[in-house]
């Protein structure tokens, strides 16, 4: 049999084009443009189709990713957007924000000659694609009502993904949301340069689309229990309310005016507009010196909604140093390039104020780091007799949050652990009580979308198995 | 979308608004808030629940105009809504027996202090109020108090109706008077604070209503913190009343003045609009 000459690989990944660093700086809109046809055709068609699949194992929810790339190589974008969608939920806000490069990409068989398949780009690619061919998608046939209610609390990934879901099975879901906006995390926190609120808001539009009722303005255990809900006509309880609660350093001068919690400062910019004040009524403080304490997505973000709202300096303040810092790299990168000013090995000593009650500058220390700690981690140590200070005149804490404990307080039944997670099955999302499950964020403390989704829809399928039993 | 079925001005600058919420009528307890977003640019505004009627399905709001939002809300009209409403957000009052309760309403707190104080009464406690307002044209509810309490006086800073002077004056008799077992104090931060310093040297607990700046008012952004016995706490999850006694009144101060620039730029961009409209 005559041999095929084998194909060279290519190891160029085609770069994702951005908006210039100088000019973003300064505006909301998008800071990935995303593929053009042609890069998104260069870029599969570097996919070897290796047997092995690595990277179906590190997906999260297991996108079968070698076939939708060939998809895309073969031109098929019906059938790339099938198979993508077939798994992933919400594949255009995956492809913007997943961490592509500890999952998928990471374990890609061309990583190891640090070329691996831009998965995440060509993700958004097929998934732009389909937002804008709405009309070639087939419309989701529902089967006949079940005749089942399901209440689902919080509309972030994982309580939107588990609705959808849901309905698709057929049962009756109504979606109740704290905000006067569906979305969660995708919509409050989340910028829009980085995730355009067009985008979530036609999934949410989706998820209503398949007969979801969606009740904003709804904070449960406050206008109605998990228990009154099971007694008032609801089957089953899906339980995705996020870790919402922003987490202080517990230093002195944390209540001056100027400081922050991440959740503030990004709810303030992007859910309600702050950065359009006046046509917007809700005001933010414009720092012209902003220190952003943490090393996250969430302090990246902060860091660079500070930029566009007008600051002369930001600094990213991490008690680690860069390889540690738990942000994607691709977002490093674009805040580093828009002229972030990371202070590594840095950690508050304390904030201090002027004469009126506002910040003013903050103590530090130098930080160097030491044996590994439980995260596997080099563990931070205060350098001694090292604080120095930084004039500052905003502070934004972005150290992390935790469940809100309403839920859990005011349920009977339900087991959470020391750190307010509600406490789950890993691959069910059941809980301890009977007919309430749970999924996403509240489950696992802060992750990842990606994470919360897969949570939403293992946890549609054995609500629905129950359901079905029932 | 929440209709406003009732609006009436209880004075030239206080707003008085009917709304339908049934579900959150069916809930409330006094002591509570909501918090409203009048429109698609407006801001969440937290307000104190003024009464609710659950069998209509109703709640009252009263609010001051001060800023653009509550001028904004005094713009609508009875047929009109309000775009987003969302409670009953934080803890209730604590209503038992007591004892004899002094309840003091400043201003617009006057609104407030009123559920409180009718829960209060049918609790089985005695309750003398008093309510206190700079001048006549921002009294109200004079009424509607009397008829919750046993005993009732009335204040104006400016002598301008019923007694002259503050309402700590009219306390402090009451307290060298009597044995009072509890005092509730909703108005300015200041006269709270006022309060809370004349009831402290007769060891009266005295519970204070913090109507922080607010964003969600689940416990989500930590902008209504404020610290309390020394630690920081959120005046939409954990209050919004607390100990008058171990209020850092200071950061209160501090932290409402976080955006008075913006307030004003706010303000004067809302009258202008009103000014073209006219
Ligand atoms: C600024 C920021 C940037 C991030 N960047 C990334 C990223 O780049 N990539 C990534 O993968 N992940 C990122 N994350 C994490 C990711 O957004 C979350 O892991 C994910 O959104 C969790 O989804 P969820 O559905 O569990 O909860 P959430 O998205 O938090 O949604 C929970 C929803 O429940 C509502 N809710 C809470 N309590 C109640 C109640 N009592 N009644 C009714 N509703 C309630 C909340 O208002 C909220 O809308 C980021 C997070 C933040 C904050
Ligand atoms: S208003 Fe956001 S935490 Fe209280």
């Amino acid at each position: 049999m005559e041999e095929k000459p084998k194909a060279k690989i290519n190891l160029n990944r085609v770069a994702m084009p951005h908006q210039d660093p100088k000019a973003r700086a300064k505006n909301y809109s998008e800071v990935a443009l995303g593929y053009t046809d042609a890069m998104a055709l260069e870029e599969a068609s570097r996919c070897i189709q290796c047997p092995k699949r690595p990277c179906v194992g590190g997906c999260p929810v297991n996108v079968d990713i070698p076939e939708f790339i060939k998809a895309v190589r073969d031109n098929d974008m019906v059938e790339a957007v099938r198979v993508l969608k077939s798994k992933n939920a919400l594949p255009a806000v995956c492809g913007r924000v997943c961490p592509q490069e500890t999952q998928c990409e990471q374990v890609c068989t061309l990583a190891k000659k640090q070329a691996p398949i831009a998965i995440g780009r060509l993700e958004r690619y097929v998934a732009d694609w389909d937002l804008g061919h709405q009309d070639k998608r087939s419309p989701t046939v529902l089967p006949p009502p079940t005749g089942k209610k399901v209440a689902v609390i919080g509309s972030g990934p994982a309580g939107l993904t588990c609705a959808a879901d849901l309905a698709k099975f057929g049962h009756k879901v109504t979606v109740y949301e704290a905000l006067h906006t569906a979305g969660g995390v995708l919509m409050y926190g989340i910028p829009e340069f980085r995730l355009p609120k067009k985008i979530v808001q036609s999934e949410v539009d989706y998820v209503k689309s398949l007969g979801v009722d969606v009740q904003l303005d709804s904070v449960m255990g406050k206008l109605a229990t998990v228990d009154e809900l099971l007694e008032s006509g609801y089957d089953a309880v899906f339980l995705g309310t996020g870790a919402g609660l922003p987490m202080f350093l517990d230093i002195p001068g944390e209540n001056l005016n100027g400081v922050y919690s991440a959740n503030e400062y990004l709810t303030r910019t992007n859910l309600m507009k702050a950065y359009l004040f006046p046509e917007y009524d809700t005001p933010i403080k414009i720092g012209k010196r902003v220190a952003v304490i943490g090393g996250g997505n969430v302090a990246m973000d902060s860091a660079r909604c500070a930029l566009r709202l007008g600051a002369d300096v930001v600094y990213i303040v991490y008690r680690r140093s860069r390889t540690e810092m738990p942000a994607r790299h691709e977002e490093v990168e674009n805040a580093e390039e828009e002229g972030i000013v990371f202070k590594m090995l840095t950690n508050p000593k304390q904030i201090l104020g002027d004469d009126k009650g506002w910040v003013k500058a903050m103590e530090c220390y130098e930080m160097e780091l030491g044996e590994p700690d439980a995260s596997g981690r080099r563990r931070p140590i205060v350098k001694q007799g090292s604080e120095f200070t930084m004039d500052v005149d905003v502070v934004v804490i972005a150290l992390g949050t935790t469940p809100n404990p309403l839920i859990a307080s005011t349920t009977k039944g339900l087991d959470t652990t020391k750190r307010g997670t509600v406490v789950a099955d890993e691959q069910s999302g059941k809980t301890v009580k009977d007919r309430v499950w749970a999924g996403g964020d509240v489950v696992t403390g802060a992750a990842t979308v990606i994470s919360a989704m897969g949570a939403g829809k293992r946890a549609a399928a054995s609500i629905d198995a129950f359901l079905k039993g029932q | 979308m929440y209709k406003i079925l009732s609006k009436e001005k209880l004075t030239p600058v206080i707003d008085c608004l009917k709304v339908e919420a049934p579900a959150i009528a069916k809930k409330a307890r006094a002591g509570q808030f909501v918090i409203i977003r009048i429109d698609e640019v407006g801001e969440r505004v937290p307000l104190t629940l003024a009464d609710w009627d659950a069998a209509a399905g109703t709640i009252t709001l009263v609010a001051m105009e001060i800023g653009a939002s509550t001028c904004k809300l005094g713009g609508l009209q009875t047929g009109g809504s309000i775009l987003n409403l969302v409670g009953p957000l934080g803890l209730p009052s604590e209503i038992e027996k007591f004892g004899t309760v002094v309840c003091v309403g400043g201003g617009v707190g006057i609104a407030p202090v009123h559920p409180i104080a009718r829960s209060l009464r049918q609790a089985g406690n005695k309750v003398i109020s008093i309510i206190g307002a700079r001048n006549k044209d921002l009294l109200f509810w004079e009424d509607k108090m009397r008829l919750v309490s046993d005993e009732l006086i009335v204040t104006t800073d400016d002598g301008s109706y019923a007694r002259k002077g503050l309402v700590t004056e009219p306390l402090k008799e009451i307290l060298e008077r009597e044995k009072v077992a509890r005092v509730v104090a909703i108005g300015p931060a200041i006269m709270m604070k006022f309060c809370s310093l004349t009831t402290k040297p007769f060891n009266v607990p005295t519970v204070v209503s913090l109507n922080s700046i607010m964003v969600d008012g689940t416990g989500m952004c930590g902008c209504c913190r404020l610290s309390v016995g020394g630690q920081t706490r959120f005046a939409c999850v954990d209050g919004p009343e607390f100990d008058g006694h171990q209020v850092d009144w200071d950061i209160v101060f501090d932290r409402q003045k976080v955006y008075l620039k913006e307030e004003k730029e706010a303000l004067d961009r809302w009258k202008e609009c009103q000014c073209q409209k006219s």
